[in-house]
Order: structure tokens, then C-alpha cells, then sequence
């Protein structure tokens, strides 16, 4: 089981570890509904480090990177951040990744832990023809620290120093010292808060994270778990790869259809995807929110007038408003908000309703 | 971690406390609270439903996930606690006490005999953590 650099601290902070992929991850520190509304009302602190980082440089690395992903990096400038999949030929989603550019000759591809090593293969195969581009694991060189809430951007003014390590605006980055090491302050998270991701050499994040912790303690940040990473993400209808989408799932079926720019030239799976556009979608992924008790989970299948018509693809309590939400994957014919859909828990039908979505949503800083 | 003397246990971390003639109460251990930490949705057999000891009978859920509860005795379901509908962390503050799950009526009190006393319990759980 692999460790993070954090591991000794989230043991003394007295953490619930669980194996996450190939790591031992803090699931929790305290509760995980405590946890969630400290992040909606103050600000946590995320060990993240598991996540998989993949360095792209070279000097094709622009026009590789575009053909590569469905959304536009054409217009990003250096040290902006973009959010994509990245699709195969069919258009089924191998990963969903942030695109960090640093100038045009390298980026940095943020994504999915448990798809490290298929996600390198598949760059990898697909840099074939660009001699001189270099794909670079650097997933155990630098960890990653997500500070999220609406208190975060003083609590990072309380520890660097009045615009020492923000970054200008959302999807934004930008670099700064720690120390004598590099540190990439990304404007982005996984939580729908207002919040940055600090990438830092691995060899620095325990003494980072013991700083960001001391210096706002007194003010209420805390460490926080995957479990409450989990319910934030949700509850924002930020999407979890292999829960709600995976390689059977085009980005049309879902709520990130706007991260597919026919506009461009060209791009892994344009074909297959244009195709669809023309078709209709057949399935779509909808958020719902149960008219009663009852949690729906994973898996747990939707119906309507006693037919299945899908799938739960992530489910919870939502700490904020008490009552259990997901998203389904169902027929189109069904995917319209205000529609009633039962799911099914157990033995049990129970009456739940599909929303618009976000279930939450901050006004973020521009 | 509360293990009172004067119940008993089974290994997947139910309790059973006797009170009269054949009826006992049953629920969830303190360790068992402790490990599935906020407790937020618990589903309980109906009245009349017979159980049989060592089968699923029950659901408690976290924010993460749910949970099966074994039934430590087998019998028919006489009571149980509606207060857990509303107030499912109950469970949490006082595991043996208003977070209580069921009243049995055992249809074998020699069943009884097969539980794990305190001290068997507290090992198990200690192996485990």
C-alpha cells in the first residue's frame, strides 16, 4: 500500500484510513457530515496527493494536447487551467483531467488516480508520431494540497503573505516559492467552493501542509477526508470517473457535453461524437433528490411505472439539506426536470424527483 | 470503547440483553457506532417479522455507506424503535440505551447459551482495531 507524505500527520490528526487504488487514504477525521459544512462554511484541508500527474512537453505538446482532448486548449493562455475528457476513437471517456498549461511547449495533466497507468499508455500510443514529445509520470514527485471554503483565500493570505501564493482568477495557476521549492497554486478543486490545489515536490508537502494547518487553525480549517471530498463533490454535480462515467460513456450523455468543441479541426473521437450529435443521445445522466427517507447508493437501479429506465451512478446523504440526492444514468425519454422517478433501495420503490442541477451552487470569484 | 458486563454480544457486533421471560432487546454495539461513525438512516423489520439468528435483518447507513445488521437471536419482532425514523443518531449517542433497535421474542432461549460474553467480545473487537 502506497503512502502519501501526509500519511504520519492524517495518523495523528487521528484519520479512518482506507486503501483507495494503490493508497492508504484518510476517508475521515471526524464526521463526515461535520466536515462537509465546515468546507460549505469556512474552509478544510484535502490530502489529494494520490491523484496521477503526467508531465507533456516537447515542442508539439500544444498540437498534441488538442488533439488529445474535446475541449478547446487553442485559446488558453500560459498558466490557465482547462477541465477535459479525453476520449477514444468511439468517444467512450478514458479520463476526465485538468489541463494545466504552463507555456506552449508544457502542460501538465492533472487526473484519475486508478487510471494512472492506462491514461500514460494511451498518450503514450498516441505521441507515437510526435518525435520529440516526452510524457513523464510524475504522479510520486509532487503531492497535491487542496485548501477549499469560502475562508480559503484569506486563510492562504495568512500563511504566504499578502499576495504571495494566489493565483489571479479561477482556472487560473500560478508559481511561487516555499521554501526552496516550487509551488503551483491552481485556482480549481472538487468541492464547488472557492479554493486552490497546491502542487508541491513531494519532499516539501508535510512541511507546506503543517504550515497552511498551523497558521489557520486558530481560524477553524481542518483537515478533511475523502468521504466529505465525496458529498462536496456531489452535491456540487462535480462528475466521479468509473461512477458516473467510464468507456461505455460519451461526454453527450452527460452534464460535461460543454467540454465537447465541435469548432476544432480535429480531435480523439470527433467522428463518433458528431455522429451521435446527429442520432440524439439515448441515455443522460439527471440529479435527483428522494421525496423521503432512504439513501440511494451506487448501482441501485431507477424506475418508472414499474419499468427499470436506469441507474443510480452516485448516491449520498447530503449533509446540507438532509435528505439523500444522486445522479442517474437513464432514458432520455424520462430526463426531464420535475419528472417523478422511483428508486429502488432494497425491496423498496421509493418516490424521488429529478432537479436541475447543481444541488449547490456558490457564486464563485471570477 | 463501553462494553457492559450484563449483555451479550455476537461477532458482528450486535447486543442482546435479556429482560423477562423470553423477551429480549437488542442493537448495535458502542464499537460498532464508533466505526460507522454519523449514523444517518436506519431500516428496521416490521412488527410480527420472525428472524432468524445470523440473518440480515436490518440496515443502518452512514454518509458513506450501508450497512447489514445481523439479527443475534432468532425470534419474532415485537417492538421496535420508531424514534430511529427521525432520529437516527441516536444510535450514535447511546448505543445501548435510546438507540436501541428491536424487541424479540425468542423462539429458542437456549440460542442465548451461543452469544459471546463481554470479555469475548472486547478481545474480538481489539483484534480488530
Amino acid at each position: 500500500m502506497k503512502r502519501t507524505p501526509l500519511y504520519e500527520s492524517h495518523l495523528k490528526y487521528h484519520a479512518k484510513m482506507v486503501s483507495y487504488h494503490d493508497y492508504s487514504m484518510p476517508i475521515q477525521y471526524d464526521s463526515i457530515i461535520n466536515e462537509h459544512l465546515l468546507v460549505r462554511n469556512k474552509a478544510g484541508l484535502f490530502d489529494v496527493s494520490h491523484m496521477g500527474k503526467v508531465e507533456i512537453y516537447g515542442d508539439d505538446a500544444h498540437s498534441f494536447v488538442q488533439q488529445v482532448v474535446t475541449n478547446d486548449a487553442a485559446q488558453l493562455s500560459d498558466k490557465q487551467v482547462l477541465y477535459s475528457p479525453l476520449c477514444n476513437e468511439k468517444g467512450g471517456i478514458i479520463d476526465d483531467i485538468l489541463i494545466y498549461k504552463i507555456d506552449t511547449k508544457k502542460f501538465l495533466f492533472i487526473i484519475n488516480c486508478a487510471n494512472t497507468e492506462k491514461d500514460i499508455a494511451w498518450l503514450t500510443e498516441q505521441a507515437k508520431p510526435c518525435k520529440s514529445l516526452k510524457i513523464k509520470n510524475v504522479g510520486d514527485d509532487m503531492s497535491i494540497i487542496a485548501l477549499q471554503g469560502p475562508s480559503s483565500m484569506e486563510m492562504l493570505e495568512n500563511t504566504f503573505g499578502h499576495n504571495k501564493g494566489m493565483p489571479p482568477k479561477r482556472f487560473y495557476l500560478d508559481e511561487f516559492l516555499f521554501d526552496d521549492s516550487r509551488m503551483i497554486v491552481s485556482s480549481t478543486g472538487y468541492t464547488g467552493e472557492d479554493g486552490v490545489e497546491i502542487l508541491i515536490d513531494a519532499k516539501y508537502a508535510l512541511k507546506l501542509w503543517n504550515r497552511i494547518l498551523e497558521k489557520n487553525e486558530p481560524a477553524g480549517l481542518k483537515p478533511i477526508g475523502l468521504g466529505a471530498r465525496d458529498t462536496l463533490r456531489l452535491e456540487a454535480c462535480y462528475l466521479l470517473y468509473g461512477n458516473d462515467m467510464d468507456e461505455t460513456v460519451t461526454p453527450l450523455e452527460t452534464p460535461i457535453d460543454w467540454t465537447v468543441k465541435f469548432s476544432k479541426d480535429s480531435f480523439i473521437g470527433k467522428h463518433a461524437l458528431l455522429e451521435q450529435r446527429k442520432k440524439g443521445i439515448e441515455r443522460k445522466l439527471i440529479g435527483f433528490v428522494m421525496a423521503n427517507q432512504g439513501i440511494p447508493r451506487h448501482d441501485y437501479p431507477v424506475v418508472k411505472n414499474g419499468e427499470v429506465i436506469g441507474k443510480v451512478t452516485s448516491g449520498t446523504f447530503n449533509p446540507t439539506t438532509k435528505k439523500g440526492i444522486g445522479l442517474a444514468r437513464i432514458n432520455v425519454r424520462h430526463a426531464r426536470i420535475g419528472e417523478d422517478i422511483q428508486i429502488q433501495i432494497r425491496d423498496n420503490c421509493c418516490e424521488a424527483r429529478i432537479v436541475k442541477i447543481p444541488f449547490y451552487k456558490r457564486e464563485l470569484k471570477k | 470503547m463501553n462494553v457492559p458486563d450484563e449483555l451479550k454480544y455476537t461477532k458482528t457486533h450486535e447486543w442482546v440483553k435479556k429482560i423477562n421471560g423470553k423477551e429480549v432487546v437488542v442493537g448495535i454495539t458502542d464499537h460498532a457506532q464508533e466505526q460507522l461513525k454519523d449514523i444517518v438512516y436506519v431500516e428496521l423489520p416490521p412488527v410480527g417479522r420472525e428472524l432468524k439468528m445470523g440473518a440480515p435483518c436490518a440496515v443502518v447507513e452512514s454518509v458513506k455507506a450501508a450497512y447489514d445488521i445481523y439479527a443475534p437471536i432468532s425470534g419474532k419482532v415485537i417492538k421496535m424503535n420508531q424514534e430511529l425514523k427521525e432520529s437516527p443518531q441516536l444510535v450514535n449517542e447511546d448505543p445501548y440505551g435510546k438507540g436501541w433497535f428491536l424487541h424479540i421474542e425468542m423462539s429458542d432461549p437456549e440460542e442465548l447459551n451461543r452469544l459471546l460474553i463481554a470479555s469475548q467480545y472486547k478481545e474480538i473487537c481489539e483484534k480488530e482495531t
